[in-house]
């Protein structure tokens, strides 16, 4: 062998698993000092986490005494289960809150599987009829008992909040988007005054205003609960955020789609309906859901002004003098149940982008 | 009678004239619904007893602040107590920001790595930190992190000046001695003077095409000035560290745990929505561009600073602004950890006091709405500046 062949010495394998990690992991000096650090960030983070939620916890029991291994005691969360998803509302009803998820649910999976018929009107009862249900299902009336909304607490009341704001806002967001768009000048200058001052405030000083303001506007006699007002600021904050929103799609729509439906002779409201906003609306998705997460995840806010959502049910159970110094259990489960939420709603929402990208 | 009548209709018909109808309908209802809020606002504050208008502003608060920038006690007035609130919520946002963008670009940066296991942690961070809620995650620095840390004589330290207990965090404080406010005014010229150097180089650049090394000129300029001005005045600045005296520390400057919970994570947060904006922008810049500015043989530097920075911040400037200002709103949840910020403070401690709901949550909402709309000019400013010719 002569030693110019010995120089050159074997190719560098491009392929299989070998390949893949000095491509993608040891490629130069610096990358493997990246990855070696990158491998320690994780030895450091993932193993005591993973024994401190799983390995090491303990999860049969029923009090604190029970608690005996050194991970995260799970007991507190099983123990208060009924508090952390319905609050105080009375245990013998409680079958009327999981009916109404129960048809949810039904509708929901009905919804999401393809090529199903009637979609159409298994959505219209659920925009339409599914909110009366909803209102005399957990509220009361018509012979079921009542229960007031004090009672009301929970994961249960974070979905009643999160939901109402999330049905109503869409409209009214829409609604105010057309207004801004108007060439009506008294129109859109209003609108546009509305969504500004909704956006320039943070959603905080809005529940305040809510819980302090709104009694002052009301005439004599009408007295709203805590919850419906906090809905109402709720529902006025995704609004101007969805209007902005909405905003953006009608501007990415080409001039040619309003003059087309004008020179065919539609009227503003049917071009609107008709043309432009299923159109305006479908490039928009993303970002539409993307402020629903946002509003799933603002609804948190209403324990400052007394209300026991999901995360305040949480702080709460946690003063109590049985269960107390076990906060990480409960903010970590907190944090797992509204981390599920939000990433299966940003998930389908890239499922949806894919579906419906029509290749424009 | 059939002109008339076909006059008539065309009137009714006619685009303009309906417009006019229906913004006199708008502003009518509108006109109404306000009255309609006054009235009764005006009656039922008059039931109730409450007062009107800003007097409260002068009168003495009567309640302590646990924490304030400026002298401030129980005898000074409401409008003292919503300037240390206002500075308040300034201060954690400032730093806020501060700390949001450091992360914000790194994390950002590394999800563009060619480092598969890099680019996936930051995907790791940004997913879990920004589905989970704002709220949850102060609770979780604050209570489960920051309350459970030792006391004070079993501190974190770092390098003897730094500690970490759950009284606070404590820091050196810098110590300005006599002569020191030379060195700033000094410090302020030649950052002025600096500006000037680069807007001339860039003119003789535009005009001749020489190049001038700017900014090695203006950084050895103010950096030359401020250490020749420390040694002509003999070093009047020095450090102060904390020291441990009987149960807590003395000296140094104490932030308090809920400024640091606050701070702490309001950065994490809005670092993961940082993150996504900064590789947005640098993914904007397409490919092409790098490849034309390698063709014409520009250095690799000067490729990042002449043709991908400038474009990608185009993209990542608006966005992050946005950010910075949704940082800004979301410090009010200090409130909830009672961290003494403007909300708190003043739409809390004053208005219970008071009871003047309307003017307090008037003035809270005008401080956020005047930051809201202040940015969004500086925006535009911004936008219609960095706009290039031809563009829609």
């Amino acid at each position: 062998m002569s030693t110019a062949n010995k120089e050159i010495g074997p190719p560098v394998i491009e392929l299989g698993a070998m390949g893949w990690l000095r491509k993608n992991l040891f490629s130069n000096w610096y990358n493997s000092l990246l990855t070696v650090f990158g491998l320690y960030l994780l030895y450091i983070l993932i193993p005591p986490l993973v024994n401190w939620i799983f390995l090491d916890a303990n999860f049969v029991g029923s009090t604190r005494d029970d608690c005996t291994n050194e991970g995260a005691c799970w007991i507190f969360i099983q123990q208060n289960i009924k508090l952390i998803f319905y609050g105080l509302y009375p245990t013998e009803e409680l079958w009327r809150i999981n009916f109404v998820y129960l048809i949810l649910l039904i509708s929901g999976v009905y919804l999401l599987i393809p090529n199903l018929k009637y979609k159409g009107w298994v959505g219209a009862f659920l925009l339409i009829i599914f909110p009366i249900i909803c209102v005399v299902m957990l509220s009361g009336g018509l012979g079921l008992e009542a229960v007031e909304t004090r009672l009301w607490g929970g994961l249960f009341l974070t979905l009643v909040i999160a939901g109402v704001g999330i049905v109503l806002s869409l409209p009214i967001g829409v609604m105010l988007a057309l207004g801004r768009r108007s060439k009506l000048p008294v129109v859109s200058i209003l609108c546009t005054i509305f969504i500004e001052i909704w956006r320039g405030v943070p959603l905080i000083t809005v529940l305040f205003m809510a819980s302090n303001m709104f009694p002052l506007f009301m005439p004599e006699g009408v007295n709203f609960d805590k919850l419906i007002r906090a809905l109402i600021g709720v529902m006025f904050f995704s609004a101007a955020y969805l209007a902005e929103v909405v905003r953006g799609g009608l501007q990415a729509m080409p001039k040619g789609q309003y003059e087309a439906s004008q020179a065919v002779g539609l009227t503003y409201w049917r071009m609107m309906a008709l043309v432009i906003l299923p159109q305006s609306l479908k490039m928009v998705i993303p970002a539409i859901i993307g402020s629903f997460i946002a509003i799933f995840k603002d609804t948190t806010l209403v324990l400052v002004i007394g209300l026991f959502d999901f995360l305040g049910i949480i702080q709460f159970v946690g003063t109590n003098p049985d269960w107390l110094g076990f906060s990480h259990e409960g903010y970590v489960f907190a944090a797992a149940v509204f981390w599920v939420f939000c990433y299966a709603m940003s998930w389908y929402s890239q499922r949806l982008e894919k579906k419906l990208d029509t290749g424009r | 009678m059939e002109t008339d009548k076909s006059k008539i209709g065309s009137f009714l018909f006619n685009r303009s004239v309906q417009g006019v109808f229906y913004q006199l309908i708008t502003l009518g209802l509108v006109a109404l619904g306000i009255y309609y809020i006054v009235t009764n606002t005006a009656r039922n504050m008059l039931e109730r007893g409450l007062a009107s208008g800003f007097h409260f502003l002068g009168v003495e608060s009567q309640f302590d602040i646990g924490m304030t920038l400026i002298e401030y006690s129980p005898t000074s007035t409401y409008f003292d107590s919503f300037i240390v609130g206002l500075l308040n919520t300034l201060l954690v946002a400032g730093i806020g920001i501060l700390f949001a963008t450091i992360i914000g670009f790194t994390v950002g940066i590394m999800r563009l790595s060619s480092n598969w296991l890099i680019a996936k942690i930051a995907e790791a961070y940004v997913e879990i930190l920004r589905n989970i809620p704002l709220l949850l995650q102060i609770f979780f620095w604050y209570f489960a992190v920051l309350r459970a840390l030792p006391k004070p004589k079993q501190s974190l330290e770092l390098y003897d000046s730094f500690f970490l207990n759950n009284r606070g965090l404590f820091i050196p404080d810098t110590v300005f001695g006599e002569g020191s406010s030379i060195i700033f005014y000094l410090l302020w010229l030649t950052i002025i003077i600096s500006i000037g150097i680069f807007i001339w180089a860039k003119r003789r650049q535009n005009s001749t095409g020489e190049r001038f090394p700017a900014f090695y000129v203006s950084t050895a300029l103010i950096l030359g000035t401020f250490f020749i001005s420390l040694a002509a005045t003999g070093f009047p600045v020095s450090f102060e560290y904390p020291e441990l005296k009987g149960f807590n520390f003395k000296g140094g400057v104490k932030l308090i745990p809920e400024l640091v919970a606050l701070t702490f994570a309001l950065a994490m947060y809005t670092a993961s929505f940082i993150a996504e904006v900064v590789r947005g922008g640098i993914m904007a810049v397409s490919k092409g561009q790098t490849e034309a500015a390698k063709s014409v043989g520009l250095k690799q530097n000067l490729i990042l600073r002449l043709i991908i920075i400038p474009q990608a911040l185009r993209v990542i400037v608006p966005p992050l602004t946005n950010q910075y200002l949704n940082l800004t709103k979301n410090s009010s949840l200090a409130a909830a950890i009672a961290y003494p910020d403007l909300v708190l403070v003043f739409a809390g401690t004053a208005l219970m006091q008071t009871g003047q709901a309307i003017e307090i949550i008037g003035m809270v909402m005008g401080v956020y709405l005047f930051l809201s709309l202040f940015t969004s000019l500086i925006m535009n400013l911004f936008n219609r500046f960095m706009k290039v010719d031809g563009e829609r």
